[in-house]
């Protein structure tokens, strides 16, 4: 909550004081014709976080780009109440998966301010500005002008969770959110997810470490789960 | 209206940024039209006779040369991902998309194109009459290629998949926009004939190009 605050960024995707919950029921997901996982039921409300644990192949990320809406449940439903009825779950959602979606050719800046926009659905007054408190909330306030190319691992990483800050939506899915991320890095992600929470957001979560969130639900993904 | 035009924009800053396509296309084109005369021989009758045809050759295969990648690329790191978690539906963005391709690839082809019909000895009218049939016919190219693009994430296969499936689909435009250049110059078929086709087919493949785009991309998504 401070960091977003000094950053002058108010604190995510909180639509009034409206409770929201992000439900899904026997889900099932089925990949490359193999049932990754079925029957799976989770419920997280505003200010709730879950963590998706599990074995390589669980499903984590398959269940997180499943509420995003990028691909489709072979069983069960996943449904948003408290949130905007007019549009997707995916289009109230942040996503940030294992690739960062950055163009090599475009500046830091550039890159931020499009997909602020882009998922804006248009530029905001003071978006600019938005944009780079966002970038000095992650620690890359000095880079904006450097082309995304020349970033590092953890850079672009830092970059990708900017987005989150520019653009207010109310459920972040992070898939293994620390990759490539430094301690100190960590440590200011793990503030700036506690902050979104305290701001009435919704976080899901792949991860195999601990992510230092207070309350956070545990959902283990297994191959028992699977088993009809 | 903006997010549309943000990625307008970032597409073409791509494209004319070191390493990407629009220049290519321009210099491939030349490349192809600065070889057919010394493979034909300095026969400047001839070369007049099928220069409009050459100058349609050369731009159909410059277009479709940089399209492979204008979804593979957004796909390879997980833009096409958040593109699909934007609000705006995914056949608009395609529109985007592809006139955002054109504009840094296909105009600067219809720009060169009067330049090198001189290398062919095309005369004044013709020169007039193949920059106007390509500046209407070349969009209808890449209408029509941005379906392969979406079939090369599909496939998960880039390169030259893309030509061999698009290629086919393009005769009739070829087809008509060369037939347009020829009535231009004194065929036997008024001007306006296979002119109007050519645009009814830059129409069609507008509405047909970027629906079968999205519907492929979708389901490569899968």
């Amino acid at each position: 909550m401070m960091l977003m605050q000094e950053a002058g960024i108010v604190p995510g995707s909180v639509r009034g004081n409206v409770v929201m919950e992000l439900k899904g029921t026997g889900l099932c997901c089925v990949r490359g014709g193999r049932r990754v996982f079925a029957g799976v039921d989770f419920a997280v409300e505003s200010r709730k976080s879950v963590m998706l644990t599990g074995a390589n192949g669980a499903g984590k990320s398959s269940l997180l780009r499943l509420i995003a809406g990028l691909i489709r449940p072979a069983e069960g439903a996943i449904a948003l109440t408290g949130g905007d009825g007019e549009i997707s779950v995916g289009e109230q959602a942040h996503y940030v998966g294992h690739l960062d979606p950055l163009k090599p050719a475009l500046t830091v800046m550039e890159n931020l301010t499009f997909w602020a926009r882009f998922l804006n659905g248009g530029a905001g007054p003071g978006q600019d500005g938005a944009a780079q408190r966002s970038l000095e909330a992650v620690g890359l306030g000095e880079l904006g002008h450097l082309p995304a190319g020349y970033l590092s691992a953890g850079q672009r990483r830092r970059l990708s969770l900017a987005r989150m800050l520019a653009v207010p939506r109310p459920i972040w899915l992070l898939d293994e959110p620390t990759t490539a991320l430094d301690a100190a890095s960590q440590e200011r992600l793990g503030r700036l997810m506690q902050a979104h929470l305290d701001g009435g957001g919704i976080i899901l979560a792949a991860t195999h470490g601990p992510l230092g969130l207070d309350g956070a639900q545990e959902l283990r993904l297994g191959t028992r789960v699977a088993s009809p | 209206m903006t997010a549309l035009a943000n990625l307008f924009a970032r597409d073409a800053r791509i494209a004319i940024r070191i390493g990407g396509g629009a220049m290519i296309g321009v210099l491939f084109f030349l490349t192809v039209v600065t070889l057919v005369p010394f493979a034909i021989g300095p026969d400047l009758a001839l070369l007049r006779r099928i220069g409009p045809a050459i100058l349609w050759l050369g731009a159909l295969l410059a277009s479709l040369l940089t399209l492979d990648r204008l979804f593979a690329s957004d796909h390879d790191d997980g833009s096409l991902d958040l593109i699909l978690m934007g609000r705006v539906p995914l056949e608009i963005a395609v529109v985007t998309k592809a006139l955002a391709h054109w504009v840094t690839t296909g105009l600067p082809l219809v720009i060169a194109s009067p330049v090198l019909g001189l290398f062919l000895n095309l005369e004044p009218a013709a020169l007039g009459a193949t920059a106007l049939t390509l500046l209407v016919g070349t969009p209808a190219l890449t209408l029509i290629g941005v379906i392969g693009a979406a079939l090369a994430v599909a496939l998960r296969r880039g390169g030259l998949l893309l030509p061999v499936m698009v290629l086919p689909m393009t005769i009739p435009v070829l087809i008509f926009g060369v037939a347009a250049t020829n009535a231009a110059v004194g065929g036997p078929v008024p001007f306006a004939t296979p002119f109007a086709i050519l645009c009814a087919l830059t129409l069609m493949s507008a509405v047909i190009g970027p629906f079968a785009a999205a519907a492929t991309l979708r389901h490569g998504m899968e």
